[in-house]
């Protein structure tokens, strides 16, 4: 099966940008990622893995409206694109087929 | 309140980040920045900010965003093909502008060039000796009553004493003779040549170029080695070494070597020869006599130090080495005798006048070289002017480049290919120039420049030289001409405001107040040399030859030359004198009169005659009467001139005893006689007393002074007198000068000062009006229109040109009224420097803005009345 490599970074914030459902934006990323997995991540770092995902073509973007609370400036919102999605998919499917195969007393729900 | 996140940082980020990523980045720092206010404060959020702003300095977010449209190229071959296609295209239309372009930019490069090569020359003299950085002269700074006076001419014993006890200093230690004119023959051949008797290390210390022989030549002490134009001259295409030869028709000297001829810009570029010091300390009794003599400074020293030392040092160490040896002698001591080193590379530039370093020489290198760099300073406002002029026959080319996508970094480099091809093109005229003039160029500054055409440097500089020409002339205009906006200029507005003028008029102000200094400095020099010209001189200069007695064939031969001359009948009277007429050879003090004041210690030019000295050489007596033979008492007679009446304070002077002691002796004179004032040294100075006498006290007479007789000419005159001489004299070659013509070198200098100035001068008025006559072209451009409704509402032709010419007339006057005070400090200052001096008179200024309006005039009125015959229906129709 070829499909383009998505790093485990990559992985994690193409996750939470299809979690935000659209609301998706750089320091809002961070956050989430910092609270579910517990790691310091920087904000460039969410940023380049935001680029890459949408040289890729799994995430779209586009400029939203312009708010108060960061000087007038707008934000870049992402959302999950239909290869995105398809991407995600297919990596669930292939660890949830490992771990079938996984003896049993390391079994335990996914 | 809120808080800010570091400003700095925000700059920084603004400055690295691409800008279509910039608004979400420092967005989303913002609000992070925000947060962590909240969470741990403001000082630990700002650094936060910091180290987030750092995290993304990364090519990813530096890297800009690629235009959609195809990228411009600043140099691509086929656009600068095009730039110069159409420069020459330019320059081939307007045939007369880049006439007064290039010829003018050429004008002044080459005047630039002429001076730098002049400035150059200047300071590389000497440098044609190679241990030039090590050679120094051994000097002597003495103080006699309060005044400071330095000598290059050092006592016999000084020289042994730096041998002795401080040779280890030195590598070489050359004592010489000071420089003189000898008669060298060889065979039939005999000429008069300067030569020096110096030390056997001489050749290799100023490491002479051999011919012939090598730079031991000297150590036979009777060898003799000359320059290669002697050996020519005396031995023609014969192998010179080891032909015997005589100086002075008395040593006896074989030829050991051929040097080549040394340049114009080597202080001993006149020595034809050089011969053992030794020879000339064995044929010269009063030299040995010297050797202990401390009073008597007639050697030069000359050094060369070891590479591990300086001459600061040396002479700090050498200093005292007079001083500790006349321990006994008290007017010497007294006179704090101090030996220094005068390093050969200031021998040119800073040599000693009057008690101190003379400033003459370097003034005179900065004047030249600034005077070269306003020259070209003053092309190039020309340049930049005209082209701007132009500018509006450009703007069009400039809307319409810019409308098919040229950008500004385009127009400005195609403007700068222009102008660096018009300054091209000018360097190639000005070489040519170069080329033509450097002949008359150097007879003009008595030197003999010429190209270096191998050297690297030279060239190099030439390349930089265009270099910077071409910025200087092309960088207004290519910067102004690309500023223009295409909409206005491709819609007709006019795009030239009146502001683009007023600088235009500052660079003609600029131009004309140079040009008119320049002349009034010619007018002043050249009225200060008529003025000494003018002088009268005391005595008559025509037809008077004279001729040095070198030799001792002279001797007792006074009477029979007399007779055989005078029997030519193409001489009137001869007489012989100490020293030329051009010069006075003998100053002394010592003289004793009735009613002497004490204080009166001024030295007298005493000079010996023959009797009729005063029939020869046109004396003009005030009171008494000249020496006769018919007076066996005027063997003791004297006469004095006027100044001598004057200074002695004596109302009848005739009958006065002078008492004279000359070293041991003392001598008693009768006045009988008082002449007019002769001009015999500085037509600037005011004339020393001076007495004249016959009784030969401090020397016999060695010059002889032949009147021609006034009917009969030269041609006709001077074989006979050289048959006369053959005969007489047959060992000595007859080599005369004409006395009014060594009067008149006396002017050299200032003429050549005012020839420099006239040429610059001549110049700067050339390219100031190339300069006008653009600007007044342009303005009889831009005013086309105008001039056209004037007449059609009636104006005169006379009228328009009033109206065109006023501004410039004004300009002119404004230059005037500048140059006038600046021009006036100058040259009296200049004047200052001589006794017998003209005025700046007022009507100098006058004249020079008169001449400069009418000159300015001339220039204008052909564009303006031009503009004002042109039939206004043209001009009025052409859009």
């Amino acid at each position: 099966m070829k499909r383009t490599y998505l790093g485990e970074f990559e992985e994690i914030v193409l996750l939470a940008v299809a979690v935000l459902n659209g609301q998706a934006y750089g320091v809002l990323l961070m956050h989430e990622i910092i609270e579910q997995t517990d790691r310091s991540v920087r904000l460039n770092q969410v940023h380049s893995a935001l680029q890459r995902l949408e040289e890729k073509g799994m995430v779209r973007s586009e400029m939203g409206e312009p708010t108060n609370e960061r000087g007038g400036r707008r934000k870049r919102l992402f959302s999950v694109t239909a290869f995105g999605q398809r991407t995600l998919h297919e990596i669930q499917e292939v660890r949830a087929s490992f771990w079938q195969r996984l003896t049993p007393t390391l079994k335990f729900s996914v | 309140m809120q808080h800010q996140p570091p400003r700095l940082a925000d700059r920084f980020l603004q400055f690295f980040c691409a800008p279509h990523l910039l608004e979400e980045v420092q967005g989303d720092l913002h609000e992070e920045f925000e947060y962590q206010v909240e969470r741990v404060g403001a000082r630990r959020a700002r650094w936060r900010y910091w180290r987030d702003v750092l995290g993304f300095l990364q090519p990813r977010y530096i890297k800009r965003k690629p235009s959609q449209y195809p990228q411009t190229y600043l140099f691509s071959l086929n656009m600068l093909r095009n730039y110069f296609k159409i420069a020459v295209r330019n320059l081939l239309k307007n045939k007369g502008y880049s006439f007064i372009n290039i010829g003018g930019l050429a004008v002044g490069m080459a005047v630039a060039i002429l001076s730098g090569l002049w400035v150059w020359d200047e300071l590389s003299f000497n440098q044609y000796h190679q241990n030039y950085a090590r050679i120094a002269q051994v000097m002597i700074k003495e103080t006699d009553e309060g005044k400071v006076g330095y000598s290059t001419s050092v006592q016999y014993p000084l020289a042994t004493e730096l041998k002795t006890n401080y040779q280890n200093k030195f590598k070489h230690i050359v004592t010489s003779s000071n420089a003189g004119d000898y008669i060298l023959t060889a065979g039939e051949n005999k000429f008069i040549r300067k030569g020096q008797f110096m030390e056997a290390k001489a050749p290799e210390m100023l490491s002479l170029k051999m011919i012939y022989g090598n730079w031991s030549g000297l150590n036979d002490p009777h060898s003799i080695l000359i320059s290669a134009s002697t050996a020519q001259a005396l031995f023609g295409n014969t192998d010179p070494l080891n032909q015997v030869m005589k100086i002075n028709n008395k040593l006896d000297v074989t030829v050991t070597g051929v040097y080549e001829d040394l340049p114009l810009n080597s202080v001993f570029n006149d020595i034809n020869f050089l011969a053992p010091f030794d020879l000339w300390v064995s044929d010269n009794e009063w030299v040995r006599e010297s050797a202990n003599n401390w009073h008597n400074h007639f050697l030069k020293v000359y050094v060369e130090i070891q590479p591990t030392t300086d001459f600061e040092r040396i002479s700090k160490t050498i200093k005292d080495a007079e001083l500790k040896n006349i321990g006994d002698l008290k007017d010497k001591v007294a006179e704090n005798p101090q030996v220094f080193l005068h390093p050969m590379r200031n021998w040119h530039l800073y040599p000693f006048k009057n008690g101190a370093v003379n400033p003459e020489p370097t003034q005179m290198v900065w004047l030249i070289g600034i005077i070269g760099a306003f020259v070209l300073l003053l092309a190039c406002i020309n340049f930049v002017n005209l082209s701007t002029a132009r500018s509006e026959k450009r703007a069009k080319e400039v809307g319409i480049r810019k409308a098919i996508g040229s950008v500004q970094g385009q127009l400005i480099s195609q403007f700068f290919s222009e102008s660096f091809l018009v300054v091209l093109l000018s360097f190639f005229l000005a070489f040519f120039l170069l080329l033509f003039t450097l002949n008359w160029f150097n007879d003009l500054s008595a030197k003999a420049i010429i190209i270096p055409w191998t050297n690297t440097y030279f060239w190099l500089f030439c390349l930089l030289f265009i270099f910077v020409t071409g910025l200087l002339a092309g960088s207004y205009p290519s910067f102004y001409l690309s500023s223009f906006q295409p909409i206005k200029v491709l819609k007709g507005i006019n795009v030239v405001n009146r502001f683009a003028f007023a600088p235009r008029k500052v660079l003609v102000v600029f131009q004309f107040t140079i040009s008119v200094t320049l002349i009034i400095s010619t007018i002043v020099v050249y009225r200060q040399v008529q003025f000494a010209k003018n002088r009268p001189v005391g005595y008559t200069r025509e037809g008077l030859l004279m001729l040095a007695m070198k030799s001792d064939a002279f001797s007792g031969k006074h009477e029979i030359l007399r007779t055989e001359l005078k029997n030519t009948g193409v001489v009137s009277e001869i007489s012989a004198s100490m020293g030329r007429m051009t010069q006075v050879s003998s100053n002394n003090d010592g003289l004793e009169w009735k009613g002497k004041k004490p204080e009166q210690d001024k030295s007298f030019s005493t000079l010996t005659v023959t009797h009729e000295h005063g029939k020869t050489v046109g004396w003009q007596f005030v009171k008494g009467r000249d020496f006769s033979r018919n007076y066996a008492t005027d063997s003791s007679g004297i006469v004095i001139n006027e100044a001598a009446m004057k200074y002695m304070g004596l109302q009848n002077p005739l009958g006065e005893t002078i008492s004279w002691k000359f070293r041991e002796n003392t001598a008693y004179f009768q006045v009988i006689g008082v002449i007019r004032d002769m001009v015999m040294e500085s037509p600037y100075e005011p004339v020393k007393p001076a007495v004249f006498y016959i009784k030969s006290v401090n020397g016999k007479p060695n010059w002889l002074n032949i009147k021609i007789n006034p009917s009969v000419s030269f041609r006709q005159a001077l074989p006979k007198i050289e048959a006369v001489f053959k005969k007489i004299v047959p060992t000595v070659p007859f080599d005369y000068q004409f006395v009014d013509e060594e009067y008149n070198a006396k002017f050299k200098a200032e003429e050549r000062i005012g020839k420099l100035a006239t040429f610059f001068a001549v110049l700067a008025i050339f390219i100031s009006c190339l300069g006008l006559f653009g600007l007044a072209s342009f303005v009889a451009e831009q005013r086309t229109k105008e001039i056209g409704i004037r007449k059609v509402l009636g104006a005169s032709v006379a009228g328009i040109w009033q109206l065109l010419s006023k501004d410039f007339v004004v300009l002119v006057i404004i230059s005037c009224l500048i140059s006038v005070p600046i021009s006036y400090y100058f040259m009296d200052g200049w004047l200052q420097k001589y006794n017998y001096r003209t005025e700046v008179s007022w009507w100098i200024f006058g004249v020079t803005s008169i001449g400069a309006l009418g000159i300015t005039l001339l220039t204008v009125s052909f564009q303006a009345i031009k503009a004002a015959l042109v039939n206004p229906v043209k001009s009025l129709k052409s859009e």
